[in-house]
């Protein structure tokens, strides 16, 4: 199939591009499109202009500033992979960008697109949960910041108003007691996840005194498991502990049918791998700053 | 109506200039504007790795691109790669290792194979198999694609190839 015929327009700033918007009747932002492009070729969306936002330069860069790393929303996958400061301050992140799609479609997807299209299966999304993220947006009345947790509506939907751009995402920087673990099920490696999970704690030796666990492909919405992070607060990691997550785990989460993967077996596999990445916690993180390949 | 948008970019070392509709993908704009037909729509959704071309020298699929997006950069096609002659090996060794046989996706698969050869380093089997894991072969069963990519990072890298695999001249 091919897209319905639309204009387009490339902007440079976010003045411009929220002008482009509001005068428009049903316009759509294009940063790296590796959602959108396909959208819009299998008609599922029909926008009659695209503001291609993919050249503002106040959209980019990675850089610590007041204790929170800044995660310009141009930032594609690949910088993700690549970024020395993402590594260090926000490992969880980098583990999670090894495991988006495919190396092609790293190449051209943004951080900032990713959340904003906020498919309930893609990793970053969860990753803010996990991670306590704040998003920052522009609109027509100017700048706000919103909290990862109150930023995930429903089924592709975000605190985003209409016209408003993700302009970038602040993270608390990763420190000597914090530890992280990502992983995932899928079928092939690259392909959207049957269950997918990120967590992120605060150590106090080995006593996990607080934790973030979050879910993605488990409902409409990326998920946190609270009654998990309750059942290992202030505990000592161990056998004991993470099964007393994962039996808690039932109370966070009530994945629905699919044609993979039946709720039981969803379930299941979340359990699995809430075992998985707590498990990874005994030891320290590595925030190796090494490239990958 | 949908106003035509001037573009301008480098394709395989030439500029090209062209007036084009936006909807239009850049690997329609590749095949149909400037019949580059060697860059092959496959799923046309990102998913099969056929239209792979080269983006400021990353590959990138040109079915998820719209032409217009490439205002002022330089992109290079599978004929680019040929021509230059820097894929040469590659081309050779997926001949002697049978990697290829009705070749849909073999233009794919080789900007794929130049990617990771050009980062440099020996790549295990493994860090190729993970990075065609956006490339479907629905011919070889991928086992000969792996083995003539090894080779050529194995000559590349000056070490000894293994008999087995120690193909091309």
């Amino acid at each position: 199939m091919k897209a319905r015929a639309f204009n387009y327009i490339r902007v440079s700033s976010t003045d411009e591009a929220l002008q482009a918007f509001h005068g428009a009747k049903d316009a759509c932002y294009l940063s790296g499109g590796q959602s959108l492009v396909p959208s819009l070729t299998l008609r599922l969306q029909a926008p009659d202009l695209l503001i291609d936002i993919s050249r503002i330069d106040a959209l980019k860069g990675v850089q610590v500033r007041d204790d929170r790393l800044r995660i310009g929303a141009l930032t594609r996958h690949v910088d993700v992979l690549r970024s020395a400061e993402i590594a260090r301050f926000a490992p969880l992140l980098k583990q999670a960008a090894a495991h988006v799609a495919h190396p092609a479609i790293r190449n051209k997807g943004t951080i900032g697109g990713s959340i904003a299209h906020a498919d309930p299966a893609a990793e970053f999304p969860a990753m803010m949960l996990a991670l306590d993220a704040e998003i920052e947006m522009i609109g027509k009345l100017g700048s706000r910041r919103i909290k990862a947790d109150q930023f995930f509506r429903g089924l592709y939907e975000t605190a985003l108003q209409p016209g408003e751009i993700l302009t970038a995402i602040h993270l608390p920087l990763f420190g000597p007691a914090h530890r992280c673990a990502f992983d995932e099920l899928a079928r092939r490696h690259g392909d959207f996840a049957i269950v997918g999970a990120g967590v992120q704690a605060v150590f106090d030796g080995e006593i996990a005194q607080s934790a973030r666990i979050a879910f993605f492909s488990v409902g409409p919405t990326p998920m946190r498991a609270r009654n998990a992070e309750a059942a290992i607060a202030g505990r000592l990691l161990d056998t004991d502990s993470i099964s007393a997550a994962q039996t808690a785990l039932s109370q966070d989460l009530d994945p629905s049918d699919d044609i993979q993967t039946t709720p039981a077996t969803r379930m299941h596999l979340a359990r699995v791998l809430l075992g998985r990445v707590l498990g990874r916690l005994k030891g320290p993180t590595d925030t190796g700053a090494e490239t990958q390949r | 109506m949908t106003e035509l948008v001037p573009l301008s970019l480098t394709v395989n070392g030439q500029m090209v200039h062209r007036l084009v509709e936006p909807r239009v993908s850049l690997a329609d704009f590749l095949r149909q504007d400037l019949k580059l037909t060697g860059t092959h729509t496959g799923c046309e959704m990102g998913v099969c790795g056929a239209c792979l071309v080269l983006l400021e020298g990353e590959a990138v699929h040109s079915c998820l691109m719209l032409a217009v997006q490439a205002e002022g950069l330089k992109i290079e096609t599978i004929e680019g790669l040929a021509e230059r002659g820097v894929i040469a090996e590659l081309q050779a060794a997926f001949h002697e290792r049978n990697a290829l046989q009705c070749g849909f996706c073999t233009p794919g698969m080789l900007v794929t194979a130049h990617e990771i050869l050009a980062a440099g380093g020996q790549p295990s089997r493994e860090e190729i198999r993970d990075a065609l894991s956006g490339n479907y072969c629905r011919c070889t069963g991928y086992q000969a694609i792996i083995d003539a990519i090894e080779t050529v990072a194995k000559v590349r890298g000056g070490a000894s190839a293994s008999p087995a695999t120690e193909t091309i001249a």
